[in-house]
């Protein structure tokens, strides 16, 4: 009586066992910071791309407009394919776009505008990534959206079109 | 093209023998009195099939034939031919073929060592054992065959990971899987030996054998992942409590528990159900191991591809062994009346119940901090990480007892003892703490716990050193074995207490100095090899009372893949490492420096191959105590 | 007696080197305890990763800024989540966690003094 007890329980628990790893396998099993929405954007100052301004962030996001920060870099490839669905973004009257320059050298951040065109209304310079983790980005590209000063999207990763067509959507 | 379709022929052919054997052995273990020796010769073609497909697949990297899908992606012709072999189970299937090799290996080895043995015995385990095989065949058949053909053959490779281009870490796997492969014949001989009854010290002291080979191969596979680590992966840490040494560890602990709890049985007749269930534990948590490694459930560094195919195979297959066990267990085990025995509390058999009683905390910590992550992510969707704090803070205050257990369990007597010379131990005791005491009181380090933990190590270091001028040679692999653990735990601790490290950024040319150090970075060169690019630094360094010594660490840019490695240059001496590595920043002109001095790093290495040795004594000795 | 020297001059010996102790020990111990999310296998203190190397920049000024260690760490776990840290904290979701191996030592001790007897018959 006793050993048949133990029997199925033993069994049972190796039954929910196995389940629990089953289902594991169909999930992924790389990290990604969940996105919690309406948060405030960070308090920070920094420095204007060649200029000798530094301007807080709430200078910058300071309308009721849509903002959409964009960290990049001009070493960073998948950047350059992003850059002209940005361009394409630019059009859009509705909102105003922010670079954040990543651990970049300024010259060849200039080169990268130069040759691909400048899509950003303001681009604020990071050196040493530390404005990223104000962020909370992990790496570049990577996008937000923003309105009324709390970030409404992230974007991890480059933009494609179908997201385009949703920040669009978005910000009408 | 030939040898791929040659070693999926052999694979085909060894599963085949899979099922004349256990035809034959359920027709041998029903009419019993001599062995078929078509077992015999069928094990020996199995084994044979086995190593042909092994042969071919070296064959076919050895001569980068990127028709065969491994080879393509595992190889490039610019690759030395030695990694060219070793990344023959660099890669997931080439090393599942390489466990089947051992595998079906192990299992004619134990057919060939076992004359002696009860006939109904040895058929039982070799038909439990061709269970596990025919599971590994049509795994490595269905989901993940070596031969799978490429069409068009591609003209050139994608290359083996360069981390994996290391001398330690292409025997490391071949080690560590004779250590895995070594527990299945454990637990098949356990299940035997349960339907059969046979549970007894015959079978704990034939047994024995097979535990210690087992152990000593996983001791030093474990130890060898662990240099790759340190000096490969260039931060100077060897443990990190990563998910993947974590796998390799359990299987170890439940080993040594066995090997402490197998002698009660071997000299005393009892606790036969605890060591069957660590017997089929052992095993278990050796492929659960590998479910955990090869599924790619786990977060870990070191990565195998994930495909859950796979993984769902394992799952079923583990699962499958685990319920098989349990209903053997249950319904053929039978307890001795005499098993009902109390034990006298100061014994041996209580001091190995001791052992077995803190193994088994450990394990549970290893266990449950390795897989808790992803039972709450599957229940409630949290993600969190466990990593080296839980299990130092978990593992650290319980091995203070464990230590002194340590030394105090081999000198007590089975059945009844008493303490000789209490007052000596006491007396080492406090000399232990005093030392300790000397030696941690300057440093703010967490004051408390270094000095218990270095105290107790100490006391099992003395402890063990007496006992090796006092009582002649008795047990020597016990006392090697546990000196080497206290050597162990006084070289991690004293590692930890006095490493230090200075983390800084230089441009060629600069010189940073510290109050006792000064670091100048004298120039940059840059050589072209076969398969990488590599930029040496140059740096020479200066300390207030040694000589100057020159480093070059290195980074490597290797074309097949792409990726750049940073090898480190260690300086090691008896007293401590000293280990440089350079890394780029990203569109920098100065390199990212890390200079650490490790003192005691080399007797971590020296105390587990002291451990092992202490193994290897034991298997070798001729046992006078049948 | 030998020995017993030998030792004692060890000892000495250790103490000279006590001028190696890092004066940053409390920002190994956090960066020790942060996960890398780019190489997810390694802490923040053995990744070299660009998101590591920002990541020592941002404790580093943090301490600076006079934050202790627990606000950092809430700090940290606001923008990535609890997975960035090694420690997980004692909560509803970790009890288990913590509790279950102790729980699991004290039965098994349970199970082992049933067992024992203090007087040999």
């Amino acid at each position: 009586m006793k050993n048949k007890f133990f029997l199925f329980s033993s069994i049972f628990i190796f039954v929910i066992i196995f389940s629990i790893f089953y289902k594991s396998l169909h999930k992924t099993n790389i990290y990604t910071p969940s996105v919690k929405l309406d948060k405030k954007i960070p308090e920070y100052s920094t420095e204007v791309l060649n200029t000798d301004k530094i301007i807080s962030y709430s200078e910058i996001f300071d309308t009721e407009n849509f903002y959409f920060l964009n960290i990049w870099s001009s070493w960073c490839v998948p950047c350059r394919d992003e850059h002209y669905l940005l361009m394409e973004l630019h059009k859009d009257k509705n909102i105003k776009l922010v670079g954040l320059n990543y651990k970049d050298n300024i010259d060849n951040a200039q080169k990268f505008l130069k040759e691909l065109g400048n899509p950003f209304n303001i681009i604020i310079v990071d050196i040493d990534g530390v404005q990223a983790i104000e962020w909370g980005a992990v790496g570049v590209p990577e996008s937000f959206l923003i309105h009324k000063k709390k970030v409404i999207k992230k974007y991890i990763g480059p933009l494609d079109k179908n997201l385009l067509i949703q920040i669009k959507s978005l910000i009408k | 093209m030939l040898s791929s379709s040659i070693g999926y022929y052999a694979l085909i052919l060894g599963l085949i023998s899979s099922l004349f054997l256990i035809y034959f052995c359920i027709l041998n273990f029903r009419d019993h009195k001599y062995l078929n020796t078509k077992i015999l010769s069928f094990t020996f073609f199995q084994f044979l099939f086995v190593i042909t497909s092994f042969i071919s697949l070296i064959v076919s990297f050895a001569l980068s034939d990127f028709s065969n899908e491994t080879v393509f992606n595992n190889s490039h012709t610019t690759k030395p031919i030695f990694y060219k072999i070793a990344g023959v189970w660099g890669n997931h299937e080439g090393s599942l073929l390489l466990w089947l090799l051992v595998l079906t290996l192990f299992t004619l080895i134990f057919l060939l060592k076992t004359k002696e043995q009860p006939l109904k015995y040895r058929i039982l385990t070799i038909l439990f054992q061709q269970i596990i095989i025919i599971g590994f065949f049509i795994f490595i058949i269905k989901t993940s065959s070596p031969f799978n053909y490429i069409f068009p053959t591609p003209k050139e490779g994608l290359g083996l990971n360069p981390i994996l281009q290391d001398p330690i870490l292409a025997i490391h796997p071949p080690i560590l899987y004779l250590g895995y492969v070594g527990s299945s014949i454990i637990f098949s001989s356990a299940l035997a030996a349960t339907v059969l009854s046979f549970i007894n010290n015959n079978w704990a002291f034939h047994i024995k054998k097979w535990v210690l080979a087992s152990w000593i191969f996983l001791t030093l596979g474990i130890l060898l992942g662990s240099v790759w680590a340190y000096y490969e992966l260039g931060w100077g840490g060897f443990w990190f409590w990563d998910p993947v040494e974590n796998v390799s560890l359990m299987p170890w602990l439940a080993l040594t528990t066995l090997l402490h709890c197998i002698l009660v049985l071997q000299k005393r007749s009892i606790l036969t159900s605890w060591v069957i269930i660590l017997s089929i534990s052992t095993f278990t948590l050796s492929m659960c191991g590998t479910f955990l490694v090869r599924s790619g459930i786990l977060n870990s560094v070191h990565t195998f591809a994930n495909d859950p195919e796979r993984g769902i195979f394992i799952l079923i297959f583990l699962f499958s062994l685990i319920i098989l066990s349990i209903i053997i267990f249950f319904f053929f085990h039978k307890r001795n009346e005499s098993e009902n025995e109390s034990f006298f509390w100061l014994s041996k058999e209580t001091a190995i119940l001791m052992n077995n009683w803190f193994m088994m905390y450990f394990l549970s910590v290893v266990l449950i901090g390795t897989v808790y992550p992803i039972f709450l992510d599957v229940i409630t969707s949290e993600k969190i990480s466990v990593g080296p704090p839980f299990y130092h803070k978990l593992i650290i205050p319980f091995l203070v007892p464990f230590l002194i257990f340590m030394a105090i369990g081999p000198k007590l007597r089975w059945i009844k003892s008493n303490f000789d010379n209490k007052l000596n131990l006491i007396f080492v005791l406090f000399f232990s703490i005093l030392i300790s005491f000397l030696i941690v009181k300057n440093f703010d380090v967490n004051f408390l716990i270094n000095l218990t933990i270095i105290s107790g190590a100490l006391y099992l270091f003395f402890i063990t050193i007496r006992d090796f001028f006092i009582k002649k040679n008795k047990n020597n692999s016990q006392k090697i074995a546990h000196f080497g653990f206290s050597l162990l735990i006084l070289s991690i601790m004293f590692n930890n207490i006095f490493s230090s490290e200075i983390i800084t950024n230089l441009k060629v040319g600069e010189i940073l100095e510290t109050s006792n150090t000064k670091i100048t970075f004298n120039e940059v060169n840059q050589k072209n090899e076969k398969n990488y690019k590599s930029i040496i630094g140059s740096f020479t360094i200066e300390t207030k009372n040694e000589k100057t010594e020159k480093f070059k660490p290195e980074l490597r840019i290797y074309n097949q893949p792409i990726t750049i490695t940073s090898e480190a240059d260690i300086k090691t001496t008896l007293v401590s490492d000293k280990f440089m590595t350079i890394n780029v920043v990203q569109n920098q002109d100065y390199f990212n420096v890390r200079y650490q001095v490790k003192p005691f790093m080399i007797w971590i290495w020296l105390s587990v191959i002291l451990i092992s040795v202490g193994g290897l004594v034991s298997f070798f000795k001729k046992e006078y105590e049948k | 007696m030998k020995f017993f020297k030998l030792l004692i001059s060890f000892v000495l010996i250790f103490n000279l080197n006590n001028t190696y102790a890092n004066d940053n020990d409390l920002n190994h111990k956090i960066i020790k305890n942060l996960r890398c999310l780019v190489c997810q296998g390694q802490s923040v203190y053995d990744s070299d990763s660009d998101f590591a190397i920002s990541l020592k920049i941002v404790v580093a000024n943090k301490i600076n800024e006079g934050l202790t260690e627990k606000q950092i760490y809430s700090y940290l776990k606001k923008k990535y989540g609890e997975w960035i840290l090694y420690d997980p904290e004692l909560n509803k979701n970790t009890y288990l966690l913590w509790l279950l191996p102790v729980l699991l030592f004290l039965i098994g001790g349970v199970i082992i003094f049933k067992r024992f007897k203090i007087k040999n018959k």
